[in-house]
């Protein structure tokens, strides 16, 4: 065991635990954000996206301990005192979601590349988002809201 | 064009009947309740005689409560596929109430009535009819209160935003929700009930955002394995190596010493269970097991000479003429096979769900397509009697058909029964790829001919194993004979579970008969597009066809002309489509890029066409997968590929420029949405792959491979 301090979704937490559990599975249960979603548990599909220090990890890939002292964001802690993300609001004007399952990580993929890269071309965007996988098949219009976002959100991510 | 009106559910025509209990429904409190029916009488009825005491004479209702809002209670579930929108509008525009003052209540078995499932594209063409019905008789009901409480005569009465008014004083006006406050009044629709015609709606026709985005932008969206109770634990079930293998030892001792698991061995069920699910993970692993597994000679390559050595004597399923006469009449023959590999659903959400039983009634939050069936499952299998097993269904994460088999959810229901907790099962995805219903492997054979003047003399169809949806031709054409094939009762065909997969059957089948149709162009040096519309009679398919050669702005040419261009079309679920791609070939690696795809629709009246717009790209980028490299390996029972590494599924890399057309029909009923655009894409794939390279390949999925061997064979 362990006492493990970070911040999530821009608040500080304290959790004494075994330091090598998977992120996904300390979120989802000891901390009950089940925004973040199991998919494949191999890191192959990106459904459990999360953003530490603004960059898209597996969370079923990362360990709590490797997140010690670091800013964790999950889908829960992207909307601002009820205001969507320009990203959540592009996802939503753009019906760029169907069974939305594949969507948290998708916008936090997509927030990762515009914090990088606040201008993509959508070849960018294409190579950013290939990893992250959508059965439904909204791909287009994912593609169309990611644009727009980096659009209104003119480099201020 | 000669259908049959069983064909578009050929799976699970045999379930059981409907039923709510009438104690449930009476526990809903006052308001305006419109009961309906949709599905065939006669069941219901011989249900009745064997269900006693549970009234089976509607199966969804809708329900203006005394606050106003209006309720839809359906068992229909929403997987993405937007009917949580589409059918809100239909109740807004026949009732004249916002969209945001309907609630959809989905997929809830204590709450809703009986429902078969959701699948066959069946919601907004057979309930979605009845719910629109539904609202125009509430609407009446209401008007004919408002007339009592104002003193006016119903004919002077209108209706708008939820209330009624004086026609002759707009001010003069009454809100729904004073109608109904204080009273419980139940109708039974009328048969008679008059739906708007379009030039009335407000509503529907109109496209709407999905009502669910911002739960799902937000986390906030419930789905199965986001239920966590109180005490709730995770289980990992032990799984045989392959199908058909045997347990024939486990040690549990290693499992058994880490902290807090709980193990379950009853006969071959072997489940570790602990309130972290890394923890059960750890114990799973700590499992030593023993399996015999029987030889199998059957695998992904031999499977389709296997099904066609077990494959029983048929069924006709259509026939005109005499095909030794449309022979006879042929300057040329062709004569080919057609294949096409196991597919797996493979929805991003594995099957999941979390079962609670307290005191002596179960719960069961089920990632499921079927939640009646599945409750009906739980009855039969655990031992509960029918009131005290309730099904509820928060959101999917995909279906595809795949979660119209529930076995996760009967193994946490029997797994809460045996622990006395609840219990969360959500499969990984190794097990999600191991347990799936695959798309069954199949093959059709076509024999067809062609006269000197490039007519089709005649077309011998048989399709073995994919079923019959789609099989049936639609051209003009003198003689043929379509039959189906399944195994000859007593012989095992596929050596594991397959089902229905989005338009089943229907993607072998239009694939087959597609590249059939573009061969014979080809023979008859004809355009593809051209030959095609020669051979339609005036209709739907023809004005779809047209549609998509217009925005494709196709210029007619002899195939193979070397641009990559391919023709498909079909009808499904009612909807007819037609889809023409365009793809460049790589020839030295067999890589194909698909770089266009237009396709129209024509699905009669369009509910929401930005729901309908959207299905259709979801089945263009999902259609792109089975044609080009979805593909089940197997061997031994043993399922190869276990995630998706070795399964690819189509990615934004993949992404063609998609185009669609709906056509205006809105004078025609609605039709299936969310499979017909997918049945097109193998067929309009393969054709588009001989247009750019003059080779053509035969089987699903198109691979590189596949393709080089093609060329060599050229």
């Amino acid at each position: 065991m362990e006492t493990i301090r970070f911040t999530l979704n821009n608040k500080p937490v304290t959790l004494t635990t075994e330091k090598d559990r998977l992120l996904l599975w300390v979120l989802r249960t000891d901390l009950a954000l089940t925004g973040t979603k199991y998919g494949c548990g191999a890191g192959l599909c990106g459904s459990c996206t999360v953003l530490v220090d603004k960059k898209a990890v597996r969370s079923c890939h990362t360990t709590i301990g490797d997140i010690k002292g670091k800013e964790v964001l999950t889908i829960e802690g992207l909307a601002t005192e009820g205001v969507l993300h320009p990203v959540q609001k592009a996802f939503v004007d753009h019906d760029a979601l169907q069974c939305g399952y594949c969507t948290p990580g998708m916008i936090l993929t997509a927030c990762s590349l515009l914090h990088e890269n606040p201008h993509p071309s959508s070849a960018d965007i294409i190579r950013e988002l290939d990893a992250n996988l959508c059965r439904c098949g909204a791909h287009k219009r994912i593609l169309e809201a990611v644009q727009s976002a980096s659009k209104e959100l003119k480099g201020g991510f | 064009m000669k259908t049959s009106p069983g064909l578009e559910t050929d799976f699970m025509d045999n379930l059981p009947a409907p039923r709510i209990d009438r104690r449930e429904f009476l526990k809903l409190g006052g308001g305006v309740f419109i009961l309906f029916s949709v599905g065939d009488f006669s069941t219901f009825t011989e249900a009745q005689q064997s269900q006693r005491g549970l009234p089976t004479d509607f199966n969804a209702f809708l329900r203006i409560g005394e606050d106003g809002r209006v309720s839809c209670y359906t068992g229909k579930i929403e997987m993405g596929q937007g009917v949580n929108t589409s059918l809100a509008q239909m109740i807004a525009d026949e009732l004249d109430v916002q969209l945001d003052v309907v609630d959809m209540v989905m997929g809830d078995t204590d709450l809703c009535p009986y429902d078969r499932g959701t699948f066959g594209s069946q919601t907004t063409r057979s309930f979605g009819q009845a719910l629109r019905a539904a609202g125009a008789e509430a609407k009446r009901v209401l008007v004919e209160l408002a007339s009592e409480q104002l003193k006016l005569s119903v004919e002077t009465l209108g209706t708008e935003n939820g209330s009624v008014f004086d026609k002759s004083n707009r001010n003069n006006r009454v809100p729904y929700a004073r109608l109904t406050q204080g009273k419980r009044i139940e109708r039974h629709l009328s048969q008679a009930a008059i739906r708007k015609m379009p030039s009335e709606f407000r509503v529907m026709n109109k496209p709407v955002n999905r009502r669910d985005a911002e739960d799902k932008v937000t986390g906030k969206a419930r789905y199965s394995a986001d239920i966590q109770l109180p005490g709730m634990l995770y289980a990992r079930i032990l799984r045989p190596p392959a199908h058909g293998a045997k347990l024939t030892g486990v040690d549990l001792s290693r499992a058994r010493k880490i902290n807090d698991v709980v193990v379950i061995q009853e006969g071959d069920f072997v489940a570790v269970l602990h309130q972290y699910p890394d923890v059960a993970e750890q114990a799973f692993s700590a499992i030593q097991a023993t399996f015999s597994t029987p030889p199998s000679v059957v695998n992904d390559t031999t499977i389709f000479d296997h099904l066609l050595s077990v494959a029983g004597p048929g069924q006709v399923v259509s026939k005109e003429g005499d095909l030794p006469t449309g022979e006879r009449a042929s300057k040329s023959v062709i004569e080919r096979t057609y294949r096409d590999g196991y597919k797996a659903h493979a929805p991003m959400e594995p099957h999941t769900a979390v079962a609670n039983l307290e005191g002596s009634k179960m719960t069961v939050w089920a990632s499921t397509q079927t939640p009646f069936p599945l409750k009906d499952e739980i009855v039969r299998g655990l031992g509960f009697s029918p009131e005290n097993v309730r099904i509820i269904t928060p959101y999917l994460g995909g279906g595809f058909g795949g979660k119209s088999r529930n076995l996760q959810a009967v193994e946490a229901a029997r797994l809460a029964k045996l622990t006395g907790k609840p219990v969360q099962v959500a499969w990984t995805r190794q097990e999600e790829f191991f347990h799936d219903a695959f798309r069954p492997a199949a093959i059709v054979k076509i024999r067809s001919g062609i006269t000197g003047n490039g007519s089709i003399a005649f077309w011998d169809y048989s399709v073995y194993f994919a079923g019959q949806r789609g099989s049936q031709h639609f051209y003009t054409i003198p003689h043929y004979s379509t039959r189906s094939f399944e195994a000859e009762p007593g012989k095992s065909g596929h050596p594991f579970a397959t089902g229905p997969w989005r338009a089943p059957a229907n993607n072998t089948n239009t694939f087959a008969r597609e590249s059939q149709i573009d061969i014979m162009a080809a023979e008859a040096g004809c355009d593809p597009l051209e030959f095609r519309l020669q051979h339609l009679p005036e209709g739907n398919i023809k004005s779809v066809l047209k549609a998509a050669g217009e925005k494709f702005g196709w210029k007619p040419a002899k195939g193979p002309s070397g641009r990559g261009y391919g023709i498909a079309c079909g009808t499904d679920a009612g909807t007819f489509v037609a889809t023409i791609a365009e793809v460049t070939v790589d020839k030295r690696t067999g890589d194909v890029r698909v770089q266009r795809v237009v396709c129209a629709q024509d699905m009669g009246l369009v509910i929401n066409p930005s729901g309908a717009t959207i299905q259709m790209e979801g089945c263009i980028m999902m259609g792109l997968g089975y044609a080009l490299k979805e593909d089940v390996r197997f061997k031994n029972g043993e399922i190869l590929n276990e995630n998706f590494d070795t399964y690819e599924i189509p990615r934004f890399s993949w992404l063609p420029k998609i185009e669609t057309v709906l056509m205006d029909n809105k004078g025609a009923d609605p039709q299936g949405g969310g499979e017909p655009a997918i049945i097109t894409m193998g067929g309009a794939i393969a054709n588009a792959i001989f247009d750019a390279i003059g080779a053509r390949v035969f089987q699903l999925p198109m691979t590189p491979e596949r393709i080089k061997e093609a060329l060599a064979k050229k």
